[in-house]
């Protein structure tokens, strides 16, 4: 009796404290992560909303109709992209009158000038938007011109022929709602914009190529870029090339890049290579005299060069690589041939996600008896140019065509309008949330799946500190703060990959549970076989004694 | 406008901002071997210093420019070698370094955080010349208080921003070579650079690379400072024994090719050939060329000199290809003043002895040197077992500057002002425990054993120019007459060979037998503890003894009655 007593308070100790604390003492230590917030995040309702501003000038509305204006209007527009992801736009469209110090600046004889008297005057926050209907009989635009959009946040919009004073005010603004509306997708984003920006959530449904290809051009958001300009000579010996990159820099790229400050920081260098050489050899093409590189053989120009540019020590952010290749004195001039085997006006190509290169010809400016080597100075205007129109591109600063009635004022000095940005800043704030959603929704799940992965304390805030700048994210989208709502889901991602790629993560990986318990077999084989035994043994007992006093009473 | 465009180039052409040498100088040593000795130097006119931030680059590269101005460093030595540089039998070398990688970085006095710096400037600089320098952490990284000095301008002295580390267990090879040659402007196509094949170069006895960067002074005022790049390649080609013993050499036959133009963007690109030990020196062709001498690491030397920014110099083959015979070894090579050796002495896997010679070969006159130990933490210094002789007689250094190791976060550091008297050795000697690693930390293939990068010896060593008075031929008596004259001393600094000391190794299989045993043990404790506790114990009735019953057989037989 006493050795049963004994055999079961051993097997209870076994259960109770010593299963227990070799489970804690061998287990990996996984710091706690916000699952059920993550999950939220993997279904995405994202709202984008913006405000709108409608101005009534003078002679556009009638007093009477003046009153009744309604003060807000709200409009949603829903589109559900897939079964997680679902998006509302919404409009918060404002009506007033103008102000008389806004009726001066309307008088001002060109749009160009109201313009910029309207911006003087009020300077609209980012992501919103300022709409002037302005009446029929204006000077401002010209005959067959509706819609004009400035270069801040405002445009101008002529009132329609047939809405002439006594009209209701709900025809008017039935009348003037579709123009508004393409006006805004135009002027702030669209649908899809949109829905490229969220490739990394959701696969884009075949068809629309054109957008595809759009979304393919340009850098992924990223928090900073790197943009290098490099000048090849493949041969020092006949060109001493000289360049003002310093001042060109200054002078083309760097208000551009100024103005695209919110979006990334941007940190720009150059350098000169010598002796290095394209991919592929040009063809001597006689009825041009000259040698030609075609469209096909664009695609193994670069991969050569690549290996003599080097890759950023210094950062881990995307490069943005811009060439200008000079060619030796035996193959000039060169010229590029597109696909139609018309040559390339600019004479410059760009490679999707990498960069430009632009093949700069010098042979016109010596003649023939020569001494090498010759001193060349670059046109740095000629070249610039170009090179700014790619990296428009390849910022994914769309040029799309206005429709038509649609003015779009010329850029100024910076290259890039108020409401380009802002367009742009849409799409990168729904593409960072897209992505670092992406991102702690795997992490989350790889984590999930792999119960051997140390998660340490530097993570799971990493995890925490991303989730929560997720949501601030997307809740500043809603109230329509877009710059907030940019420096958030920036935030967002670089926490997300911080987490994502830290090397703890991968420590453990191949440590596998059965190996484990191969190792305690040698514990636990002898200490769990007499403790079953005996357990097998008192049960027999028991059974034995119940059979004995059954077989008693009987 | 034009004009104003032509006045600009003009301006920007007589003072370029940065500029570019490349020299080649071959010495055949006294061995057999001959010993080539690449230089490139890019001068740049600009200013990293004070947070400028530079990023237009021409000549100087990128990558490495960006490195310098993101880590703000002041000055960056990095080398490469594989072998050992054999001081006895080649003299002193040009540059010197020892096996394995050697980093030493002095950061400017605006960085904050010189151990994170130092940390990501590894990683970084471990990407750009595809080496293992990622390993560099605080376990192996040292601030020597006095033997790195800056080599550049400034005034910063306070070691704290000096950083220096080595991975004696470096290996260097082809994927190293790559990324430097890819930091010269010319890179591999033209110039001087040509000659290096990376199968020949590697086919040798001793093979070093370096990248040295140090703000220099643009002028001897010193009003505009600029940037320094050095880039230095030594090679020792073992041709005694590849050229069936025939004495002759020529670039063709080191580097198997010829060199046929200088980088266009050398402003000099000249080749030195020491002929001082043999001066019949003969050529493929004739090529007229220039004699100069110089005294180098107090030595009078006499070169000739190769322009290859001169067309002449390659004649009408177009192609330059030196050839030298010499007369059979004659004439010794002068030895080498200063001179160091080290070994691990001692036996058993507890307790061991380091000893480092250092040879004072000058005839009479003594001089300090400063030696650097850095020693890893797993062997445990007794540093009050710490001598220093000389003649037999007890060495006072007079100056020791020790940090203790802490375990798995910092080496040993001894640094020590050593007097060396006259003709004579000095040892010191200290006594280590050998540490138990866990057995995480053992390196891959352990029993190799586990390698001590070497002891550096930095000193001013007294010149053989002042020493010699026997050679006063070539300079005018009156010059001649004291025999401390011009560069009386000259900075040489040396490295030991490095260390392989065994460690305590375990079976790698330990853990699991350990826990084998362990269990086995406990499961036998507890499996008699657990009987005693479960089984109940009853006096059992004795068996009659076999005596006894044997007894009882026979009693049967007998048929008297048995025996109760």
């Amino acid at each position: 009796m006493r050795g049963q007593l004994a055999a079961l308070s051993i097997a209870a100790v076994v259960i109770i404290i010593g299963v227990p604390l070799w489970w804690r003492t061998t287990e990996t230590y996984r710091a706690w992560l916000p699952v059920s917030q993550i999950q939220e995040l993997a279904n995405l309702e994202l709202q984008l909303s913006a405000d709108v501003e409608v101005v009534f000038a003078r002679g556009t509305v009638t007093p009477e109709q003046q009153k009744k204006i309604p003060l807000t209007l709200s409009q949603d527009d829903e589109h559900v992209v897939d079964e997680d992801t679902s998006l509302r736009y919404r409009y918060e469209t404002r009506y007033r009158t103008a102000t008389i110090m806004e009726e001066d600046a309307l008088n001002q004889p060109t749009a160009a000038e109201a313009d910029l008297s309207l911006h003087m005057l009020s300077e609209s926050p980012c992501g919103s938007l300022v709409v002037y209907v302005v009446p029929e009989s204006t000077s401002l635009l010209p005959e067959d011109v509706e819609v004009y959009i400035g270069q801040r946040r405002t445009a101008l919009l002529r009132i329609g022929t047939q809405m002439r004073v006594g009209r209701t005010l709900d025809q008017l603004l039935d009348h003037l709602e579709p123009r508004i509306k393409k006006l805004l997708q135009l002027m702030s984003f669209s649908h899809t914009d949109i829905t490229a920006a969220l490739s990394d959530r959701v696969r884009l449904s075949p068809g629309n190529k054109e957008s595809i290809a759009d979304s393919m051009r340009a850098f992924k958001s990223s928090p900073g870029y790197e943009i290098t300009f490099s000048l090849l000579n493949p041969d020092p010996k006949s060109h001493r090339l000289h360049w003002d990159i310093e001042g060109a820099v200054q002078t083309f790229i760097q208000p551009l890049l100024t103005k695209l400050e919110p979006l990334a920081n941007f940190s720009i260098d150059s350098q000169i290579l010598y002796y290095a050489m394209l991919g592929v050899n040009p063809r001597f093409d006689n009825s041009h005299n000259a040698y030609t590189l075609n469209a096909d053989s664009l695609a193994h120009v670069i991969n050569p060069v690549e290996a003599r540019l080097g890759s950023n020590a210094a950062s881990s952010n995307p490069v943005l690589n811009f060439l200008l290749y000079v060619p030796d004195a035996n193959h000039s001039p060169l010229y590029i041939q597109d696909r139609k085997k018309q040559q390339v006006p600019s004479n410059a190509f760009h490679s999707p996600r990498w960069g430009g290169i632009m093949v700069y010809n010098v042979n016109s400016f010596y003649g023939p008896d020569v001494a090498f080597p010759v001193d060349i100075n670059i046109n740095m205007a000629k070249v610039m140019g170009v090179f700014l129109a790619q990296l428009r591109l390849l910022l994914g600063v769309q040029s799309s065509t206005p429709p038509p009635g649609f003015l779009v004022a010329p850029c100024g000095s910076s290259g890039l309008a108020d409401w380009e940005l802002d367009r742009l800043m849409w799409s990168r704030s729904v593409e960072n949330i897209a992505t670092a959603t992406t991102t702690i929704t795997s992490l989350a799940q790889l984590l999930d799946q792999i119960g051997n992965i140390v998660i340490n304390d530097n993570i799971a805030q990493q995890v925490s500190s991303a989730v929560t700048s997720l949501q601030l994210a997307v809740a500043e989208l809603e109230s329509g703060n877009l710059g907030f709502a940019l420096q958030y889901s920036k935030e967002a991602i670089l926490a997300s990959e911080r987490a994502f790629f830290d090397p703890s993560l991968l420590h453990l990986l191949y440590f596998p549970d059965d190996q484990k318990f191969a190792i305690y077999i040698p514990l636990f084989l002898p200490m769990c076989v007499p403790i079953l035994l005996s357990l097998l043994k008192i049960a027999s007992e028991v059974r034995q004694r119940r059979r004995d006093k059954q077989t008693k009473t009987d | 406008m034009r004009y104003v465009h032509d006045l600009q180039l003009l301006v920007t052409l007589t003072h370029p901002k940065d500029d570019f040498q490349e020299e080649l100088v071959i010495r055949p040593l006294q061995s057999g071997d001959v010993y080539a000795s690449f230089q490139f130097r890019t001068l740049w006119e600009t200013d990293f210093m004070k947070g400028n931030k530079v990023s237009h680059y021409r000549l100087f590269p990128k990558s490495l420019g960006q490195v310098i101005s993101k880590f703000s460093v002041r000055e960056l030595h990095i080398s490469f070698t594989q072998g050992y540089w054999r001081t006895m039998q080649w003299g002193q070398p040009f540059m010197p370094s020892p096996p394995g990688a050697e980093l030493w970085v002095w950061f400017q006095d605006s960085v904050t955080d010189v151990d994170g710096t130092w940390k990501e400037l590894t990683n970084v600089l471990s990407g750009i010349f595809c080496a293992s320098l990622n390993f560099i952490d605080s376990t192996n990284t040292v601030q020597p208080s006095a033997s790195f000095k800056p080599l550049g301008i400034g005034n910063v002295t306070d070691h704290r921003f000096l950083r220096y580390a080595t991975l004696p267990r470096e290996i260097v090879c082809t994927e190293n070579l790559t990324p430097w040659k890819k930091l010269l402007p010319c890179g591999s196509k033209a110039g001087l650079a040509v000659l290096m094949k990376s199968e020949k170069l590697f086919h040798s006895s001793f093979h070093s690379q370096a990248v040295h960067i140090r703000p220099v002074c643009q002028d001897s005022e010193c009003t505009t400072t600029s940037w320094e790049l050095r880039q230095t390649l030594n090679v020792v080609f073992d041709l005694h024994t590849s050229g069936q013993g025939k004495r002759e050499w020529s670039l063709f036959k080191m580097f198997s090719r010829t060199l046929t133009e200088a980088c266009p963007l050398a402003s000099s690109s000249k080749i030195y050939i020491d002929i001082t030990d043999n001066p019949q020196v003969s050529f493929l062709h004739n090529i007229l060329s220039l004699k100069i001498q110089a005294v180098v690491l107090g030595d009078r030397r006499t070169f000739s000199v190769y322009d290859l920014t001169e067309a002449n110099t390659f004649g009408s083959m177009r192609s330059l290809n030196l050839l030298i015979r010499w007369k059979s070894s004659e004439g010794d090579m002068l030895r080498p003043l200063l001179h160091a050796e080290r070994y691990v002495a001692g036996y058993g896997l507890q307790t061991g002895e380091i000893h480092t010679l250092m040879y004072n070969y000058h005839p009479f006159r003594s001089f300090p040197i400063l030696l650097l130990d850095s020693v890893p933490w797993y062997l445990r210094l007794y540093i009050h077992t710490l001598t220093v002789t000389s003649k037999g007689k007890d060495n006072k250094p007079s100056y020791i500057h020790y940090q203790p190791s802490k375990d798995r976060v910092r080496p040993h550091l001894l640094e020590m002002l050593v007097q060396l008297p006259p003709n004579s050795v000095t040892e010191v000697t200290v006594q280590f425990e050998r540490a138990l690693l866990k057995w995480t930390e053992y390196t891959p293939d352990p029993n190799h054993g586990f390698y001590v990068g070497s002891s550096v010896i930095s000193a001013l060593v007294p010149s053989m120019v002042a020493m010699d008075t026997n050679n006063t031929k070539e300079r005018p008596l009156f010059s001649s007459f004291f025999p401390c004259k011009e560069e009386s001393s000259y900075f040489v600094r040396i490295y030991t060979e490095p260390l392989l000391v065994n460690l305590p190794t375990p079976d790698f299989s330990m853990p699991y037998n350990v826990i084998c045993l362990t269990c086995t043990v406990v499961a036998v404790g507890y499996g008699s503890l657990y009987n005693l506790l479960t089984r109940s114990f009853q006096i059992e009735e004795p068996n009659p003894r076999l005596a006894k019953r044997i007894a009882n057989v026979i009693r049967r037989l007998r048929g008297v009655p048995p025996l109760a």
